[in-house]
């Protein structure tokens, strides 16, 4: 009994800096992925995809979805930084986990792609309601395109899609560019117009609509063209990232080895992009990719290095921000030149672009408007891609002090003057009245 | 026997009548002064020793500043945590007189090695300079009247409650310094318009230098002292001691309030003020009249002269006035000085002035509630005031009828008339007793001389025959005098009543009965700023109505967006727009503004009916579950006597963070926007 207690506090010692280390904020790259399957099957029919993030460093925990042992935290503790939800038709997840479950898991910055397919559930069609986007309603409705489909041996019904309408953003979608169109089979949907955040990666050609393939289409399809997206993605305000989109099968092994040929195009590939596309997309999802930190706030006026409590009315200020990007395994300087700084109290009095030294540091000295209040330095750094830098530090500007103006003003001699030659007649004037009788 | 061996002993001590005359009027002072100061310590033995009201906190606020940083840090302070984010300039917005007055205090206090808080300090100036109010109203009655006078106008107003109700212990407001400075500068004023002296004019300026340190109300001054200098110029009273006195308090009372910075250039430069300029050129007219007068003796010639100086005069001040005004260097009447004269000015331009209660027309039953006897007492000293007029009683007349005006415009501004009302009815009181007791008097002496000495019959028989023309006159002076102390006691009785049941409450702490005739104490106000002060983050901004900006940083030591110092009123619509519009709306509004959270105040529970009742959405949140009254269903509304109609409140941006346990006051936190839209 007593060896086995030496045993564990040492292995727990030793583990301890790792354990630690997990929960680490200096490496925002996601480390535990939940994987949630309706079928153990997919593991093996997905598995290049798996394979490529289990390469990357990624611990993959399969579970099917109705396992009653599953569970997203324990004692307030989070146990995944990342959540796939490969279980399209999942009706009850198991365990503790339910839509308001994977909506907090979100909100508190993490991670998650969703694959839907045809036959979704209500379960994930509401999760992903959730996060901005509305699958077709009719169940049974896929996206067809007769224009855009990928030719195939049998003529088939056009469901099968190849697409390469990609978002123009090197960050999301990698800087290499995707050649091959991805394959896609599966369900639409559309973007909630009210929600700002959710973006189009990869959206459906205009001739594209969706309905179900095996009736005849009686009504006009709710949902049509470029409207339709076929993958999205979400990067909430606490910067977790979401993958949504309609289609399981674009991650299984036979899309991702399958060649492509685009109906109308004479270029046929060996090998579709999907495979080149959705391992950069899970970089992005998964914080390999435009993750920007911002540390070291500092200002200060321009001879002092002390960072004051406060300023006053045109002081000559200096700001400075050190901005790094996560490179998937450091943290990199990031290099730009649109990073901006705002002084502001209401509405920005000063609006400055910062300049950097290649190293990091961005820096810009101006002075202090002449307006006494509580202002904000602000830098609200939102590029596409990558994640929002919204930084303020509040400081007071305050008026001149009464000894702090300038004692004599030269347009003001003539008041001296006035006064003192007042005082000098009125002394002489009383000597002579006194004196000279 | 025994009798004249006690006289034997005590002869040595036996006084002459007028040592003994001054004794009992040195006593009597003495008395008065405590009791003027006791009077106003109910608050402090039913409650505890505290500060009172909104604007209070505000001065209590700035008066720890000083005593903390220094008066140069306070002259320069810059105050970030009210006015979100405009921030406020203490220093040139205030008027430092209070401050600096209690600052002194509690340093001699220190010198002295009492180890006082300033807290302390601060509940006691009221009282404090209440008593020494009583000390000028006895030499200023001295002054117009006779001691007598004085002495009954020291009583008065020990106990007036128009006066407590601004001064007792706790209301640490500018108007408890400035009603002294303001009686200490008109007695020092018609001291030196009596005597003619440089001397006393230096001290009215120094009054009045004061009174504009501690008090906008310094205004009233420099308008009534022109307006009497011009009444008596008008009734041919003008005489060399008015000259000196008024020149010497308008040129370096001037001088001296141009010190205040929140005062400055106003003197010369704001509309309210000309009048006092006017009549000091006015004067130098006169003076040079005089001389010219004096240089021709030709009468004729004078006439002329006369006519032709004044119309110029008269014409050049106008053309000046003109073109200030036109040119803008001399500013318009403000709205504050326009609503006096315009009771109606405040409701059509200016709804911010009219909606605080205390700038209402004053109700006739709040005349009868601080006056009492003196409401019928004013009019008959008025009487005996132009029976025997002087230039000091043309003074308290004309003090007397202008501030009753003011009273009648604005219900705190029966503050300003209650030392001349006091005056007026103390002369009344006085002239009336004094003749009463010469009668009863002159009549036992009558008798007594009629009876013993033959040789002054002729004198008595003269007198005796006089008299007889009316009856039962011993009688009826007598019953007069018990009719007059029969008035006196119960004025002061009350004066006690009013000032215990009605002026002593704190308004911070609310009381109320209990359903068995309890004392039961709301403590809510302080409950929620103690927890905003303990459990919120240091920058935290506070939005609330501006009533209780002041509390929130005096005691909850957080950032508010508005308070009660109204100087921005763009800023206190946005405030009012957020609080009254649709929760979508508003967010957009406290967002823009960066607030953490929104106390608003609520009555429902306990039946307080001067809640903000328009921010209805965050007062009834959660109120349909809760049982007020025995008898009445849930979400029944106290204060309105209604059951209200929508119990299920639901909330989108805001959450509730904290409700105090009377309801009182409810804060909500903001919600951050929402993370995935």
């Amino acid at each position: 009994m007593g060896k086995f207690w030496v045993i564990f506090v040492a292995s727990i010692s030793i583990l301890l800096p790792f354990l630690c280390n997990s929960f680490s904020p200096e490496t925002p790259t996601d480390r535990r992925v939940l994987v949630l399957l309706d079928d153990f099957a997919v593991k093996s029919s997905h598995s290049s995809y798996f394979n490529s993030l289990k390469l990357r460093g990624f611990d993959l925990d399969f579970k099917l979805a109705d396992d009653p042992k599953i569970a997203l935290q324990r004692y307030g503790q989070y146990l995944y930084d990342a959540l796939i939800l490969f279980c399209p038709s999942v009706e009850r997840f198991g365990g503790s986990v339910d839509v308001a479950a994977i909506i907090n898991f979100v909100d508190s910055g993490h991670d998650l792609i969703i694959a839907a397919d045809v036959n979704a559930s209500d379960l994930i069609r509401e999760v992903a309601t959730e996060c901005g986007v509305d699958f077709d309603e009719d169940p049974s409705a896929m996206v067809i395109d007769h224009t855009g489909y990928a030719v195939s041996e049998t003529e088939g019904d056009h469901t099968l899609i190849a697409s390469d309408d990609f978002i123009k953003s090197d960050v999301i979608i990698g800087s290499k560019k995707i050649e091959a169109p991805v394959l896609f089979q599966g369900i639409g949907h559309s973007l909630n117009p009210v929600n700002s955040l959710v973006l189009k990666v990869l959206s459906a050609s205009p001739s594209a609509y969706s309905a179900n393939p095996l009736s005849k289409l009686s009504t006009p399809p709710s949902l049509t063209g470029s409207a339709i997206s076929l993958v999205s993605v979400v990067q909430a305000r606490n910067n977790a990232r979401i993958l949504i989109t309609g289609s399981l099968s674009m991650f299984s092994n036979r899309f991702f080895r399958s060649g492509v040929q685009k109906s109308g195009s004479s270029t046929k590939y060996e090998k579709s992009g999907n495979e080149q596309f959705l391992t950069e997309l899970s970089k992005w999802i998964f914080h390999e990719r435009g993750h920007l930190k911002a540390v070291n706030v500092k200002h200060h006026k321009v001879v002092e290095t002390d960072e004051p409590a406060l300023y006053r009315i045109n002081d000559e200020l200096e700001y400075s921000v050190e901005i790094y990007e996560w490179s998937g395994t450091s943290w990199e300087p990031y290099v730009t030149d649109d990073v901006q700084v705002q002084f502001y109290m209401m509405s920005p009095y000063i609006l400055k672009t910062l300049s950097n030294d290649k190293k990091g540091l961005y820096s810009a000295s101006f002075k202090v408007p002449d307006v006494y209040g509580v202002f904000q330095f602000k830098v609200e750094y939102q590029k596409l891609g990558y994640t929002s830098l919204s930084l303020s530090k509040q400081i007071p500007v305050r008026p001149y002090r009464h000894n702090e103006y300038e004692r004599f003003i030269p347009t003001a001699y003539p008041y001296y003057g006035a006064a003192f030659s007042t005082m000098a007649g009125f002394f002489i004037f009383s000597f002579v009245h006194l004196y000279n009788k | 026997m025994s009798n004249s061996y006690t006289s034997d002993i005590l002869k040595p001590f036996k006084l002459k009548t007028k040592q003994q005359e001054l004794l009992i009027r040195v006593l009597i002072l003495c008395l008065v002064y405590i009791l003027a100061f006791i009077t106003r310590l109910f608050s402090v033995l039913r409650y505890e020793s505290m500060i009172h009201e909104f604007d209070p906190y505000f001065n209590y606020r700035t008066t720890l500043y000083v005593t903390q940083h220094g008066f140069y840090d306070f002259w320069n302070w810059f105050d970030y945590e009210s006015w979100y984010p405009l921030g406020r300039i203490v220093g040139g917005t205030l008027y430092p007189g209070l401050m600096v007055t209690a600052a002194l205090i509690y340093r001699l206090l220190h010198f002295l090695r009492f180890a006082v808080h300033i807290r302390e300090v601060c509940v006691l100036t009221a009282p404090f300079f209440a008593s020494n109010t009583t000390l000028v109203a006895y030499f200023f009655g001295k002054e117009i009247w006779d001691s007598g006078a004085g002495l009954v106008a020291a009583i008065l107003i020990a106990v007036c409650p128009g006066y407590i109700s601004r001064s007792v212990a706790g209301s640490y407001d500018n108007e408890g310094v400035a009603i002294f400075a303001l009686l200490f500068t008109f007695y020092l004023f018609v001291k030196a318009v009596n005597t003619g002296s440089l001397a006393w004019g230096l001290a009215s300026a120094f009054g009045y230098f004061y009174m504009v340190s501690a008090w906008g109300g310094y205004v009233f001054i420099i308008n009534l002292i022109p307006l009497y200098v011009l009444v008596l110029l008008i009734t041919g009273r003008y005489s060399m001691r008015l000259y000196v006195a008024y020149n010497c308090l308008y040129i370096l009372g001037m001088l001296l309030a141009m010190q205040i910075r929140f005062v400055g250039f106003q003197h010369v430069q704001s509309g309210e003020h000309m009048a006092a300029m006017g009549v000091f050129f006015l004067m130098q007219v006169f003076y040079f009249l005089d001389w010219v007068k004096h240089m021709l003796s030709d009468t004729n010639l004078f006439q002329e002269f006369l006519r032709i100086t004044v119309t110029c005069a008269v014409a050049v001040g106008g053309i000046a006035l003109g073109v200030g005004m036109a040119s803008g260097y001399i500013s318009p009447w403000t709205g504050r000085f326009y609503s006096l004269l315009d009771p109606t000015y405040a409701k059509d331009h200016i709804p911010i002035i009219a909606s605080v209660s205390e700038h209402q027309p004053t109700a006739w039953s709040s005349f009868m509630f601080d006056f009492h006897i003196l409401l019928f007492l004013f009019p008959a000293g008025l009487y005996f005031c132009f029976k025997r007029l002087s230039d000091a009683t043309i003074f308290i007349v004309m003090y007397g009828l202008t501030s009753m005006y003011f009273a009648g415009v604005m219900v705190r501004l029966i503050l300003v008339a209650t030392p001349a009302v006091c005056l007026i009815s103390a002369i009344a009181v006085s002239a009336t007793v004094k003749n009463l007791t010469v009668l009863l008097r002159s009549k036992t002496k009558v008798a007594q001389i009629g009876s013993t000495k033959g040789t002054s019959s002729a004198k008595a028989s003269s007198k005796a025959s006089l008299d007889q023309s009316q009856p039962f006159q011993k009688n009826g002076a007598m019953a007069l005098l018990f009719g007059a102390f029969y008035l006196l006691s119960r004025y002061a009785t009350h004066c006690t009543w009013v000032t215990s049941e009605a002026y002593s409450s704190p308004s911070i702490v609310l009381a109320a009965r209990g359903a068995h005739g309890n004392r039961v104490i709301f403590d809510d106000y302080r409950e929620a700023y103690f927890w905003l002060r303990q459990n919120t983050p240091l920058d935290a901004k506070v939005m609330s109505w501006w009533d209780y900006g002041y509390q929130i940083t005096a005691m909850g030591n957080r950032t508010v967006i508005v308070d009660n110092n109204t100087w921005n009123n763009t800023h206190i619509a946005t405030v009012g727009r957020a609080m009254s519009s649709y929760e979508d709306e508003a967010y957009e509004i406290i967002r823009s503004l960066d607030v953490d959270y929104v106390l608003v105040v609520f009555g429902g529970v306990t039946g307080y009916s001067s809640d903000d009742i328009n921010k209805y959405k965050l007062s009834y949140y959660r109120f349909g579950e809760m049982m007020t009254e025995y008898g009445k269903p849930p979400g029944y509304d106290r204060a309105r006597g209604v059951e209200i109609g929508n119990k299920d409140i639901k909330l989108e941006h805001l959450e509730e963070a904290f409700t105090t346990s009377n309801w009182i006051v409810r804060i909500y936190k903001v919600k951050p926007p929402n993370n995935r839209w």
